[in-house]
């Protein structure tokens, strides 16, 4: 059964519709309330506050912190200057993904690694001789994302950080009233907003400060079902749905490598050893065989079939994760991807997915089928491939004084 | 001489720009020309007093066509709706009010307080408008087809709207014959008994009319309203980000980026016309400007009377657009306020008034509204749609503090005392609403630190609406599909060769829609005459 995060005594009072998911062992809020659509817009218009404390953490410390977490990592790790932060994602020896999270550098030994899954043990069997101390803080360290344009403005109303000139991606530790807490400008939305890493004992204090400087910018509190939309907005990709690490994945065509996943930019190849670089090379050399893209669905379409019920077009409620099979153009039986999640844009008034697809077929432009249901018949709708990310306002990266 | 544009647009209302960016998209060189020091005509938001942004006219966004949307990118040009959940509808002597949510067992309890019968009749209803609006849809999405033609392809557009009137079936055609005749009110007693509920909805009958609740043909304006196709699935009203201008502000943007050339403070004097046929346009200052045609966002009192001018025109035009209906019967009141007016204290927390607060507590009460503004005047308790937009966008004003608007009606323009006298009158005026409000908000003379009254006689004066009517014209039965603005001229031509309309004069008609620039606009290209 799943635990309560120390946020729990206060999103239990704020969750009307009593509708709560076991995220990673954790109860979290799936959404708030029964009509849960301003959970999303939050994100988009004011600032929606999520308990991320599911997600896995830890502390790597040691002197040889930095070369152990470049030889797993396919980015180069040693490169992250003090206080900044990076997305990456760490290999098999086959090239594989096993997880994706983010790297943050506090000290010149000291890091603070997040996943989607539990990471301990694949990442301390390759300690071996290095001086590393890796240190498991899931349970004992809890955080909150603050996602919007305002967040800036909430934040700055608690704590005393140079909000105004952090930058995208980059890390601070910040003085609140009693108490001290760490904030990353980093998220999971596509948009302006922070991560902020607390101590268990001084979670609700964080909460309380955070929900009432957010009073007077529409702050609202937003459920997993509201970020899965943002996400796919922003094309993040999602352990478990876009991909199966390859720790999970029964078979190898379960698994995927950073190149089919989108991230081949994180991929730094030319440098020492580490785990996955040879398949990776050649994989770089020899071309990959599926990519990740975004899908534009074709709405018109999706009118006429319904039209052709009597009936208005109709969209799922909130972001959908299931398969759903991407035909070649020319030929509709023939099937030349899928798609692994998907939503109704109410940012860009499209109907979008997400989706893996052979990499002939994946040049922004290319036109496909897609499959829908339209009042219980498979019917195919035209679809035009697109990079994974739709959505990428400028405020995302905006800083206000350097 | 300056170059030659291919197009020159008059009016950088939402609709003229809307215009111009389709038609500098299909590769065309466009000039816009707004009189206004800035964009957006009754779509526009400004910061009137320090620090707070009012959307001065239109304040809510509904109607706006999804796929032009899609068709301009207008997300990536800062289009941004945030939908409003709530439909509040405060009742006097301190009771809890009636407020519809977008949860339906919600709004189903609220109105069992009222009646049990009509509670659970209102999910009925809104089964059959949604039918109804499917064909309305239908309708906006497409020029207005030509009765009087025996032009096969204006045969083909009617024949699909007598399609999708036989698809509706016996019942919900004879419901939609009911629509296009009766009253609102009447309509609405077809279906409920309680008077609270029906006030709000049988006002929607009357935005922008000369008329009353209880006059025949206000149905199909409950339509008009009932449309709100938001996000693609039929949904209710929202907000746009930073004020309804914000709507227009994403489509000059999107304009610009096809290379749209936009210039504010250019008044336009006139078009010129030689042979009847326009060449170009003359500014107030002299200045002539050329180009292949020119399209006039303005309303059709305007385009056919001073941009035209009555000595290019036959006299049963004349005559004509000189009937056309006008009739303002408006206006509008702004708030900044240093805290939240709370509309009732009795409910728990903010969410019931982050959509629409109507002041009509029952459908005696507008018909009355209207009986005072018969005899010409301001009616003393006016049916007030209020919206605190500042609960849900916070960038409109300070923290803390908030913006209050107010859609007042009835406001005829045609004053008892003329309408040149409404400056006069525009003190006396906020003061009812002030006061109005003040029955459910008693501390709200304390709040208010600056007020802009917005009468009949400034949107026409301000804002070039023709006799301060917010559509551009009269939504009437008459004066819609192919009578619009009027008839033989329905589909964004004029008597004057290469001048076209694009504003919400034409079909199908008034709100940020953006239909009429963007069909004008189609239509053009597909003439090829540019
Ligand atoms: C008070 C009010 C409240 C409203 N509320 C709503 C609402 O909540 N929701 C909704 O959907 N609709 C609402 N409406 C209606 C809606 O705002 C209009 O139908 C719509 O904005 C009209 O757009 P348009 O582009 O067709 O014309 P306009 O916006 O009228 O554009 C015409 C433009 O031409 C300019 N102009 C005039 N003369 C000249 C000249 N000689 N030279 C150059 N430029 C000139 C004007 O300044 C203006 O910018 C409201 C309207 C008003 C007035």
């Amino acid at each position: 059964m799943p635990i309560q995060t120390p946020f729990h005594p206060r999103t239990s009072e704020l969750n009307s519709s009593l509708d709560w998911k076991d995220w990673g062992g954790y109860f979290a809020a799936n959404s708030y309330n029964v009509v849960n659509d301003f959970e999303y817009y939050a994100f988009r218009h004011s600032a929606g506050l999520i308990d991320i404390t599911p997600l896995f953490k830890y502390k790597v410390t040691g002197k040889d912190a930095s070369r152990f977490l470049s030889r797993l990592i396919v980015k180069d790790i040693s490169k992250l200057k003090l206080n900044q932060a990076t997305y990456c994602c760490w290999c098999d020896d086959r090239g594989m993904v096993i997880d994706d999270g983010t790297v943050m550098r506090f000290g010149e030994d000291e890091y603070f690694v997040t996943a989607a899954d539990p990471s301990y043990s694949w990442f301390s069997r390759f300690i071996k001789k290095l001086d590393v101390h890796i240190e498991d803080v899931t349970d004992s360290y809890c955080a909150l994302a603050l996602q919007g344009p305002t967040s800036r403005d909430i934040l700055k109303n608690m704590c005393d950080a140079d909000l105004d000139s952090l930058k995208f991606f980059w890390t601070t530790s910040t003085k609140a009233d009693g108490f001290e807490f760490k904030i990353s400008r980093t998220g999971y939305t596509g948009d302006l907003g922070y991560e902020l890493w607390i101590k268990n004992e001084d979670a609700l204090k964080l909460f309380d400060a955070v929900w009432s400087a957010g009073q007077n910018y529409n702050i609202r509190m937003s459920g997993i079902a509201a970020l899965d939309i943002a996400r796919i907005e922003a094309g993040l990709i999602m352990n478990g749905v876009e991909y199966h690490s390859s720790l999970h994945a029964l078979t190898p065509e379960q698994m995927s490598t950073p190149y089919e996943l989108g991230l081949g930019w994180m991929v730094n190849l030319d440098r020492e050893t580490f785990m996955g670089q040879k398949a990776l090379r050649a994989e770089n050399k020899n071309g990959s065989r599926w990519a990740t893209v975004g899908v534009d669905i074709n709405w018109p379409d999706l009118e006429e079939l319904y039209q052709k019920h009597g009936l208005p077009p109709h969209t799922e409620a909130g972001a959908w994760r299931h398969s759903v099979p991407i035909f070649q153009k020319q030929h509709v039986s023939k099937q030349i991807g899928y798609a692994t999640s998907g939503t109704w844009s109410p940012a860009l008034k499209k109907n979008i997915a997400l989706a893996t697809i052979e990499i002939d077929y994946a040049k922004p432009g290319t036109e496909v089928n897609f499959e829908v249901m339209v009042e219980h018949h498979r019917e195919t709708v035209r679809a035009t491939v697109h990079k994974p990310q739709f959505f990428n306002p400028e405020r995302k990266r905006s800083i206000l004084k350097k | 001489m300056s170059k030659k544009y291919d197009a020159i647009i008059i009016g950088g209302g939402h609709n003229g720009l809307i215009n111009a960016a389709y038609l500098a998209k299909a590769g065309k060189d466009v000039l816009v020309l707004e009189k206004r020091h800035v964009l957006g005509g009754a779509a526009v938001s400004e910061e009137v007093y320090p620090g707070f942004t009012y959307s001065v006219c239109s304040y809510v966004v509904s109607l706006f066509r999804p796929h032009i949307i899609r068709e301009l990118n207008l997300a990536k040009h800062g289009y941004d709706i945030i939908p409003m959940d709530a439909s509040f509808q405060p009742l006097p002597d301190d009771d809890l009010g009636l407020c519809r949510w977008g949860d339906a067992s919600r709004s189903r309890r609220e109105i069992a307080r009222f009646s049990k019968k009509d509670s659970e009749v209102y999910g009925e209803f809104s089964k059959v408008m949604t039918h109804m609006a499917k064909l309305a849809k239908e309708v906006i999405d497409h020029p207005a087809p030509d009765v009087a033609s025996i032009n096969p392809k204006e045969l083909s557009s009617l024949l699909r709207m007598g399609k999708v009137f036989k698809n509706l079936g016996p019942e919900l055609l004879h419901m939609n014959t009911k629509l296009l005749t009766m009253s609102s009110a009447d309509f609405l007693d077809l279906w409920f008994e309680s008077e609270v509920l029906k006030g709000p909805m049988a006002v929607s009958g009357i935005i922008g009319t000369f008329l009353g609740v209880r006059s025949p043909g206000t149905a199909y304006v409950l339509l008009h309203h009932y449309m709100g196709e938001l996000d693609g699935a039929f949904r209710s009203w929202g907000f746009s980000k930073g004020g309804t201008g914000g709507v227009s502000i994403a489509c000059a943007n999107a304009a610009k980026s096809y290379g749209a050339e936009i210039r504010t403070n250019v008044n336009v004097s006139h078009v010129k016309i030689k042979n009847g046929k326009s060449t170009g346009i003359i500014l107030a200052n002299g200045d002539e400007i050329d180009s292949k045609i020119v399209v006039s966002n303005l309303d059709p009192n305007r385009t056919y009377l001073k941009m035209i001018g009555e000595d290019n025109l036959p006299k049963d035009i004349t005559t004509e657009i000189k009937r056309f209906k006008l009739r303002g019967s408006s206006g509008k009141v702004n708030f900044a306020l240093s805290g939240v007016p709370n509309f009732c204290k009795k409910r728990d927390g903010l969410e019931f008034m982050k959509g629409d607060i109507a002041i009509v507590p029952n459908v005696d009460y507008v018909e009355k509204a209207y009986d005072q503004a018969k005899y010409g005047e301001f009616s003393e308790k006016p049916y007030i749609n209020i919206v605190v937009p500042s609960l849900t966008d916070p960038t409109l004003a300070p923290p803390g503090k908030h913006v209050m608007s107010c859609f007042v009606q009835y406001a005829p323009f045609d004053i008892k005392e003329g309408p040149e006298y409404w400056p006069k009158l525009a003190g006396k005026f906020g003061d009812a609403v002030q006061n109005t409000i003040k029955e459910y908000v008693p501390d709200i003379d304390s709040l208010v630190e600056h007020r802009q009254v917005v009468t009949p006689w400034d949107l026409q004066e301000t804002f070039g609406l023709t006799e301060g009517n917010i559509f551009q014209g009269e939504l009437t039965l008459e004066q819609l599909l192919f009578q619009r603005p009027i008839s033989g001229y329905a589909k964004y031509k004029t008597p004057i060769e290469n001048l076209w309309m694009s504003g919400s004069g034409t079909h199908p008609g008034g709100g940020i829609m953006g239909s009429g620039g963007e069909l004008s606009a189609k239509s053009i290209l597909k003439e090829k005459v540019i």
